[in-house]
């Protein structure tokens, strides 16, 4: 496992919030050279600190109004294979994440959609068609905030 | 105010937010220059937020990861900012989100293992105001995570 030090954690966390800046920007504002923060910015990469990047966009800006999250349990265990379920549930486009999970549900789903009468389409037309999906429990996202964790 | 070159720059940014502008461009069907255009456009309407850097916590040693379910005492008026101005303080919290539904919170907690997982549990989590009931799920896997928009 990587040990980081304050400038690491410094590094990470700038790139949290912008991971398009240069190794000579992101070394200005850390008081590094260039070459400094780019062996930096390799080694993080190299000990798969940092996994891939993501867009952060306007869900609602975009004409997505809703996000709902849903906890879904199998009904059939043992029936229906749960690779069935996995793969089908991931190929539907509104679903944006599946999470595998141990307690109160199965699988934790996170789903846009534009209003919720299209939420309902999609729940009723794709989530409830899935191969071995039991009951459904929805909660509507009010707010959601993503913290820096124990790099900051 | 979104057109359909937006949007189809949109959908393979979103599949590809590494890629070089070069390869980005050629792949939306737009030469450089416009696609450098267009991002900027697009950046400056506050439709591109960021783009930014995903960190895997299992690669620092966070080995644990709880969802916390929780339920409000929603007779107290501060309950709800009181709750969350006490999460933020805790490192360890990664997302904070409030719903409408049978739950009015859920926190993403992470931790070095179970014993820390408790301790975190027992000196921080169970510490904050206002708290009628959780639930606790552990993640096992995670089955999809793009979190890409069907633009």
């Amino acid at each position: 496992m990587i040990e980081l030090d304050t400038t690491d954690r410094a590094l990470l966390r700038l790139l949290v919030e912008d991971a398009t800046q240069t190794a000579s920007a992101l070394g200005r504002h850390l008081g590094l050279s260039q070459p400094a923060t780019w062996r930096r910015m390799r080694r993080l990469q190299d000990a798969g600190v940092i996994k891939s990047q993501r867009l952060d966009l306007d869900a609602e800006a975009l004409g997505f109004g809703v996000t709902v999250f849903l906890g879904v349990k199998l009904a059939t265990k043992g029936r229906v294979s749960i690779a069935d379920f996995e793969r089908a549930v991931s190929a539907i486009p509104e679903v944006q994440t599946v999470e595998h999970i141990l307690g109160l549900y199965d699988y934790r789903l996170r789903v846009v959609a534009r209003d919720i009468s299209d939420f309902e389409r999609v729940l009723r037309r794709r989530i409830m068609m899935l191969p071995g999906v039991g009951d459904v429990e929805a909660n509507v996202l009010l707010s959601e905030e993503r913290r820096a964790g124990p790099i900051g | 105010m979104l057109d359909d070159t937006d949007r189809r720059l949109l959908r393979h940014y979103q599949h590809g937010p590494d890629l070089a502008l070069a390869e980005l461009a050629d792949q939306a069907g737009l030469t450089p220059g416009t696609c450098a255009r267009r991002l900027e456009r697009l950046r400056d309407a506050g439709i591109i937020r960021a783009n930014r850097a995903v960190i895997d916590w299992r690669a620092l040693g966070y080995e644990v990861e709880v969802s916390l379910r929780i339920t409000l005492e929603k007779s107290e008026p501060r309950a709800f900012d009181d709750f969350l101005a006490a999460a933020r303080d805790v490192p360890e919290v990664v997302e904070i989100q409030t719903f409408l539904g049978r739950v009015d919170v859920r926190l993403s907690v992470i931790a070095r293992d179970m014993g820390h997982y408790q301790e975190i549990y027992r000196s921080a989590i169970l510490a904050m105001p206002h708290i009628a009931d959780i639930e606790a799920l552990m993640h096992v896997a995670r089955i999809k995570s793009d979190e890409v928009l069907p633009i």
